[in-house]
């Protein structure tokens, strides 16, 4: 009866992990043996020369290009754990209160996250380039009276790659104002009504129940932000059509470029191995921390509610 | 290439008429996506029975070598070469492999030319006309001398898709062949002399010479080249650096347009002005197609003098087949003149490292931006050309 049960809920399971190893765990080891070849991506793999961890030597040792498009994408990704996840976490305190339209706006914070990436690269380019677009920012600087912070925003590598992670957050708040509040409901409205009593003012509240409460779900917006953004590529591709002389190049881009223009599949796939490495670390270091901010609420879920 | 698509169904239309065999296009855009395709294809051996290879030669080399392209030089020289015959030698050039050629591929045609491309700049005629200029540029000194007019203008001096690094490649590559000569150039590819030669230096100081006098368009370094084509068919670009597919998209752009076809001015009279030219888009027929014979037939068809002469009017392309030429617009006949000052990477018996290529235009982007001198480029570039050799001279072979 006992393995009858297990056998029916495996059953349930397989469909699923069927999928994931199909599309995730099988070309994730054929991706892995790549890695370890020369090959060009067009003749027979038979054919290809093993080049044991040559590729990985080369990312290591010879390879500034990557490690120049690491800095770039975690740059972007520091904008979008500081200026995006701030932007998301305020916004989604202000409709969590009872304040008017709070509906609507939370319908218009979500509209940027469902748009297309290579759509709002377009219209960004637009809205910002005064070569091939409408110049919009600019115009709006000079009637503001700033004519002196007019430029040419994404061609200029001082400020194409900011530009680019300022994009990027405009595009990515949404997931984190849904995720924030969706937090924030879970926390009992007990404890502020306590605090209240208590005679806690808004910051207090805010600093004591807030946000330790919030916190795993803060560091679950920061890991969804990190993973996301370090292999965002097609935002920039629509906002600045390319690498600009390596200012605006990410890991993904960059795997793409070796791939495609230098047709080495083996090198590409170690560099994907590289970033998969990088990103798997950066889950670990995230494992660790959600463990402490477990710990750290733990106080605050033993406090009964009635 | 998209747009011949209504061209090529209409043909493939006429032929099943003509022969009953149905013929179905599969066009796709932009074309490394169309690359990344076809390899895909290739590896899950569902290559169509025709298909074409938009790649540098030493990935054509790759697919034959693999055993995915017919020899067709058995064809093309049925009925005392009869085929063969009908192409410019500089289309057919593209396709085929000489004998001892550094690839290893067997002596042998591998493609069938469908149309021509030249490479070369435009220049909008009113703009220049509007400027105070009554012909273009014949030297780059007169030409850098246009950039300080221009902005005063407020128009946009060159326009190209200079965010795509083929195209800064080529532009390089036809001063580079004006400065030192074809022979210099390929002893370049082979090793044989360093990147930091001054006549590399001078290659790259005219892109440091073309940035300071303006004559560059704004952000030229992250425009694709759609835009570019837009800014230049929209009469904001006094001058554009495109292919000869272009004609027919200002046209669907601007059917107006006043502008015509010149060489880049040169920038030595040491040796002639080249630009890249040739086969523009070759077909190859997949050797392991049960359709061979059928495929070849079509193609013999589709390279006929009539239906070249129609996909030239139809798609304003210039044909492959030397016979259809007299039928082209003016503005086409302009690019043609070049076909004899044309040259192109993949008729050269070397090829570059593709991460030499990448630096040199990496390295020349950063000029443009300011970010770097040519000296310190030619140097950066030298560093890896002299590192993918010692790694080609160490590789198990």
């Amino acid at each position: 009866m006992k393995i009858r049960s297990a056998l029916e809920n495996y059953g349930f399971i397989l469909p699923a992990l069927s999928i994931f190893a199909v599309f995730y765990i099988i070309p994730f080891f054929f991706v892995l043996r790549l890695s370890f070849f020369d090959w060009d991506g067009i003749g027979r793999l038979s054919s290809a020369t093993f080049v044991g961890l040559g590729n990985f030597k080369e990312i290591l040792l010879q390879d500034p290009n990557w490690w120049q498009a690491m800095r770039n994408a975690g740059w972007i990704t520091f904008i979008a754990l500081t200026f995006q996840n701030i932007l998301a976490f305020m916004l989604a305190v202000a409709c969590d209160r009872e304040i008017r339209m709070k509906n609507f706006y939370r319908l218009i914070f979500f509209i940027p996250p469902i748009l297309s990436e290579i759509v709002v690269g377009m219209v960004w380019r637009f809205i910002i380039n005064d070569v091939d677009g409408a110049n919009i920012i600019n115009r709006f600087l000079a009637q503001a009276g700033l004519a002196q912070f007019i430029h040419n925003w994404l061609a200029d590598p001082k400020t194409a790659l900011t530009t680019v992670a300022i994009v990027h957050s405009w595009k990515g708040f949404g997931w984190g104002f849904l995720i924030f509040l969706a937090g924030l409901q879970t926390i009992p409205r007990e404890f502020y009504e306590a605090a209240r009593v208590d005679g806690a003012n808004a910051w207090q509240t805010f600093r004591k129940i807030t946000v330790p409460l919030l916190m795993p779900v803060i560091i679950l917006v920061a890991i969804l932000t990190i993973l996301g953004t370090m292999q965002a590529f097609v935002l920039i591709l629509g906002l600045v059509g390319g690498e600009l002389a390596g200012h605006t190049s990410v890991p993904v881009l960059r795997i793409l470029d070796v791939m495609r223009d230098s047709s080495r599949f083996g090198y590409s796939c170690a560099l994907g191995i590289n970033l998969g490495v990088i990103l798997v670390i950066i889950s670990f270091i995230q494992y660790a921390f959600s463990n402490r901010a477990r710990a750290l609420t733990q106080d605050y879920e033993h406090i009964p509610s009635e | 290439m998209t747009d011949r698509e209504p061209a090529f169904r209409e043909l493939a239309r006429r032929y099943e008429a003509k022969t009953g065999i149905k013929v179905n296009f599969e066009l796709y855009a932009p074309s490394d996506a169309y690359s990344q395709k076809v390899r895909a294809a290739a590896q899950g051996a569902n290559l169509p029975d025709i298909f074409g290879i938009l790649v540098k030669k030493r990935d054509f080399a790759s697919f034959i070598k693999a055993g995915y392209v017919l020899d067709l030089t058995p064809y093309m020289d049925e009925n005392g070469s009869l085929w063969r015959n009908k192409f410019f030698a500089k289309a057919l050039a593209v396709d085929e492999f000489g004998e001892g050629n550094s690839y290893g591929v067997k002596t042998g045609i591998y493609g069938v030319p469908i149309d021509i491309v030249t490479i070369q700049m435009l220049y909008n005629k009113d703009l220049l006309k509007q400027l105070g200029y009554q012909r273009p540029p014949q030297t780059f000194a007169e030409f850098l001398d246009m950039g300080k007019k221009i902005k005063v203008a407020k128009l946009q001096g060159l326009v190209s898709g200079w965010v795509e690094n083929w195209l800064i490649d080529c532009f390089a590559n036809n001063f580079a062949f004006n400065i030192m000569g074809k022979d210099k150039v390929l002893a370049t590819i082979r090793g044989e002399v360093p990147y930091t030669d001054p006549d590399w230096v001078k290659v790259l100081t005219l892109f440091k010479e073309m940035r300071d006098s303006g004559i560059l368009a704004e952000a030229v370094v992250t425009m694709i080249n759609k835009t570019a084509e837009q800014l230049f068919a929209n009469e904001k670009a006094v001058f554009a650096f495109n292919g000869s597919w272009c004609v027919n998209v200002y046209k669907s752009m601007n059917p107006g347009l006043d502008y015509a076809a010149m060489l880049p001015p040169k920038a030595s009279d040491k040796f002639p002005m080249t630009v890249w030219g040739g086969a523009g888009s070759s077909f190859m027929v997949n050797a392991t197609s049960k359709n061979k014979d059928t495929a070849i037939r079509f193609l013999q068809w589709l390279t006929d003098t009539e239906q070249q002469a129609y996909l030239a009017e139809a798609t304003n392309n210039l044909p492959a087949n030397k016979e259809s030429l007299p039928k082209i617009p003016e503005v086409l006949a302009g690019f043609s003149k070049a076909i004899d000052s044309s040259t192109h990477p993949n008729i050269w018996d070397v090829s570059e490292f593709p991460v030499v290529i990448e630096s040199l235009d990496r390295g020349i982007q950063a000029i443009i931006l300011g970010e770097k001198t040519p000296v310190e480029v030619a140097a950066e570039v030298q560093k890896i050309k002299e590192r993918e050799l010692a790694r080609k001279d160490n590789r198990p072979r």
